[in-house]
């Protein structure tokens, strides 16, 4: 079928979405009245009108819009940790940087960085990890499981993880382990092991890793220290506030435990 | 610190529309979840900067911006292959209904087949014809989502009618 255009197509179509006004629309009446070409073009209009009424309407599922609204109100509290468990996703914005002042008070920001690309890929992930691990500390968001028992943690992870991340408990050395969690870096999920040393936190990511081992070594931001090794398969970022040298005695720990 | 009560209680009202809208755009059940959820969360990091005015476009658009982002990094030439469209000739024209209107207003009984003519549709028409179709946004509300011009957004809304209805027609002549 070869239609001519009549230039009022368009028109037609807005008074069927309603986006005429009376002047317009009685403009556009006295010109269909006589218009064959309106006339099929109101016809395949309402056709499809009449298709999309058949089309999907996708809603969001009543796990989602929980997990969600809980996702949502987690800054208040510890709200949220037995609903279904979202992706997490990294918080940009204020809420971020007042645990950081609070905890990298008087730290200095100075330190060099000597993971720059080659250890971890890419650049950026030190500035992640330290976020990571500083929207970790605000309340609730801390840990999905909580154990002290390594032979509770690991078999927590599986089924959550593509991979299977060694833990360990380090209790003996004076960084006992608290719990895991599951956190989201770089476009994968990964395994996060914590653990405290007095009053500080330290947490293990851990994921997997393609290249060879690599030795630890320290990037600095905020206050915050992240020691970076890979080892059997796994790449491993230790970060916490504790200061470099008790970092480092906990990646030796590591290393050094069976 | 922003208000997680005000910012639910104007965005998880529209939780439905920007589900549907990412379902459209992503073709898939879990992508869409992955982009809503990313899309709230820099809705309340913005939520500051929100005027009011239509808070469901207003969600919608960061939800569209979102789904892009994603669809860019995981098939950007897909994405890139249908720049061109709006500069198609002939917009004006009539859908080719080989049997008439009638017969095409039948073939919306045929359910189960529309999903799969719509996923087909070039993004910038698919997305422009669910905002309108099944979110039931005004003109002006679907160019600000989209972010183009009214003018372009109408003749979206007819290539899109007249592509499905034609494809309506050509499925059923098969």
């Amino acid at each position: 079928m070869s239609a001519a255009d009549c230039g009022k197509l368009l028109l037609l179509q807005a008074e069927l979405d309603g986006e005429l006004d009376a002047a317009e629309a009685a403009a556009l009446a006295e010109h269909r009245a006589g218009c064959a070409v309106c006339a099929q073009g109101r016809a395949a209009l309402l056709a499809a009108r009449e298709a999309m009424r058949a089309a999907t309407y996708h809603r969001a599922s009543a796990e989602f819009r929980h997990a969600l609204a809980a996702r949502l109100r987690t800054d208040r509290g510890g709200a949220g940790r037995s609903e279904p468990r979202l992706r997490p996703v990294r918080w940009p914005g204020p809420t971020w940087w007042g645990p950081l002042t609070t905890f990298g008070a008087g730290a200095a920001l100075a330190a060099a960085i000597i993971l720059t690309v080659s250890p971890m890929g890419r650049q950026g992930i030190v500035a992640q990890l330290v976020d990571d691990h500083v929207r970790a500390l605000q309340p609730g968001h801390l840990l999905d499981v909580v154990s002290t028992n390594q032979h509770t943690v690991k078999p927590w992870f599986d089924g959550r993880l593509d991979f299977a991340p060694p833990v360990k408990d380090l209790a003996g050395d004076g960084f006992p382990l608290v719990g895991g969690r599951l956190d989201y870096l770089h476009g994968r999920d990964v395994a996060v092991l914590v653990y405290t040393h007095g009053k500080h936190v330290v947490e293990l990511f851990v994921w997997p890793a393609s290249g060879e081992a690599t030795e630890p070594a320290r990037a600095d931001r905020h206050g915050y220290h992240v020691i970076h090794w890979t080892a059997a398969g796994m790449s491993l970022s230790a970060v916490s506030d504790l200061e470099p040298a008790g970092l480092e005695q906990f990646v030796r720990d590591w290393q050094h435990s069976p | 610190m922003v208000s997680e009560d005000a910012f639910a209680a104007v965005a998880l009202p529209h939780l439905d529309a920007a589900l549907n809208l990412a379902r459209w755009l992503t073709g898939s059940a879990a992508d869409a979840e992955d982009v809503v959820q990313e899309a709230m969360v820099r809705a309340l990091t913005y939520f500051s900067s929100f005027r009011g005015g239509s808070s469901r476009a207003w969600i919608l658009q960061i939800v569209r911006n979102t789904a892009y982002g994603a669809l860019k990094a995981r098939h950007g030439e897909r994405l890139a292959g249908h720049t061109s469209f709006d500069e198609a000739g002939g917009i004006e024209d009539l859908p080719d209904l080989a049997d008439g209107p009638e017969k095409s207003l039948m073939l919306a009984d045929d359910l189960s087949r529309i999903d799969g003519l719509i996923e087909r549709l070039p993004v910038e028409l698919r997305e422009t014809l669910v905002l309108r179709e099944l979110e039931e946004l005004s003109y002006r509300e679907i160019a600000h989502v989209t972010a183009a011009p009214i003018g372009t957004v109408m003749s979206r809304l007819w290539r899109a009618r007249k592509m499905l209805v034609r494809a309506a027609a050509e499925g059923e002549a098969r």
